[in-house]
């Protein structure tokens, strides 16, 4: 890749996604788009982004900004986290709606494994009375795809994942491992960018967005993180990951990474 | 517990009354297995020790109980399953988190191993992430 090739992807991901990326990663850029490029056939990445620049393309443009997006590799990111969810905040949810329907909603699920262990620790204790939606979204299509196959290697059935819950919820597949479809069912999935207009999406009891804030322009962080509070219902939670904070929001004591409206917040506490 | 535990380092030196230090022992046929294992836990601030087989891993469980074992399946003279069983039957041999760590990926030989009282299991070849991830979800890190 050429100085002007890595600027150009990392001018798209910043108007695109309002991703920060430093044109001066070239083993990141290349490590990224060199699948795009295989894929789409061409012999480098430098051709793909001069097919990008030559051909104003902008199919190719979204496939190189998407492999730009940050992912999330393991399973049980910060296990306290779905703790909360499963024997704090979806059972206090249940009480209080009975009969309801209560939603969720992983805003950048990568490669699925954030949203399958929500649904794989559902599976195991769901609350009894209320209806539990969840959704996963993520900017990155091919990314998508293969979380909805819900197809892992054995490497990443390594990461976070308990051995029992790997038998519980695994079956062999070639040389991986394939998710039950019991699990994988429980999971709608939506290719999103949390730069638009989120409001068609609805509310959601929970979201979850981590690892995604620091990969983020500052500008785009404010507007993603405002789009997402719209998307709160009242008395909803969105939870960041460490160290990652919402200014318009506040934390909610006693579960790191929740945060709610400021008067919710207070009123829960 | 261990008040004064004593232990022999890889460079032969005797380190006398640690101040607590979480003991791992690494039972594997192989060296080279057992060296790379060694390496990360000793990166996890385990104090490491090492048996090529069972009925050595045995024998050193019963001078001082680890805190944690590391185990291969496959092994000359009593293989790792083989091993757990009767560790599990030893006084105070149920306090070791023990993580299989073995070859074996069939999903049913990983079963059995849980059943018979494995805390956790890894699937060779392993990174220190991994080892990392799976000693967390043992409960010992």
């Amino acid at each position: 890749m050429t100085p002007q090739d890595r600027e150009l992807i990392a001018r798209l991901s910043a108007e695109r996604a309002g991703l920060r990326v430093d044109p001066d990663k070239t083993y990141l850029l290349e490590n990224r788009l060199a699948p795009v490029a295989r894929r789409e056939g061409f012999a480098s990445v430098h051709d793909l982004v001069a097919a990008i620049r030559d051909r104003d393309d902008d199919r190719l443009a979204w496939r190189a900004v998407e492999a730009m997006s940050p992912t999330e590799t393991a399973f049980f990111r910060e296990p306290r986290t779905f703790e909360c969810v499963v024997s704090e905040v979806l059972p206090d949810l249940a009480m209080r709606r009975p009969g309801g329907t209560i939603r969720l909603w992983s805003a950048a699920c990568g490669g699925g494994q954030e949203v399958y262990s929500l649904a794989m620790a559902l599976s195991e204790s769901s609350p009894p009375g209320v209806t539990v939606e969840v959704f996963a979204s993520d900017l990155c299509e091919r990314r998508l795809e293969k979380a909805q196959a819900g197809v892992y290697s054995q490497f990443e059935v390594q990461r976070g994942l308990s051995a029992r819950r790997l038998v519980t919820h695994f079956e062999s597949l070639d040389d991986g491992f394939v998710l039950s479809p019991r699990v994988r069912q429980m999971v709608r999935w939506r290719r999103v960018n949390l730069m638009e207009d989120l409001s068609r999406l609805g509310q959601f009891d929970l979201v979850l967005c981590r690892g995604v804030l620091g990969h983020l322009l500052e500008d785009a962080r404010a507007r993603v993180l405002s789009g997402l509070e719209r998307t709160l219902a009242p008395g909803g939670r969105l939870v960041l990951g460490a160290g990652e904070s919402a200014p318009g929001l506040s934390p909610v004591a006693d579960r790191p990474g929740f945060h709610g409206r400021a008067s919710a917040a207070r009123a829960a506490a | 517990m261990h008040p004064s535990l004593t232990i022999r380092r890889e460079n032969g030196d005797m380190v006398k009354d640690m101040p607590r230090v979480k003991l791992a022992l690494v039972i594997d046929d192989s060296r080279v297995v057992r060296k790379v294992a060694r390496r990360i836990l000793e990166d996890l601030d385990f104090e490491v020790a090492e048996a090529g087989d069972g009925a050595e891993g045995l024998a050193w469980c019963r001078t001082e109980m680890p805190d944690a074992v590391l185990l291969d399946w496959n092994m000359p003279v009593m293989d790792g399953l083989e091993f757990l069983q009767r560790l599990r039957q030893e006084p105070g041999g149920d306090a070791p988190r023990v993580v299989f760590c073995s070859v074996e990926n069939d999903l049913d030989r990983v079963r059995s191993a849980l059943d018979a009282g494995a805390d956790e299991y890894i699937m060779k070849p392993f990174d220190g992430d991994i080892v990392a991830s799976k000693l967390t979800l043992a409960g010992v890190l």
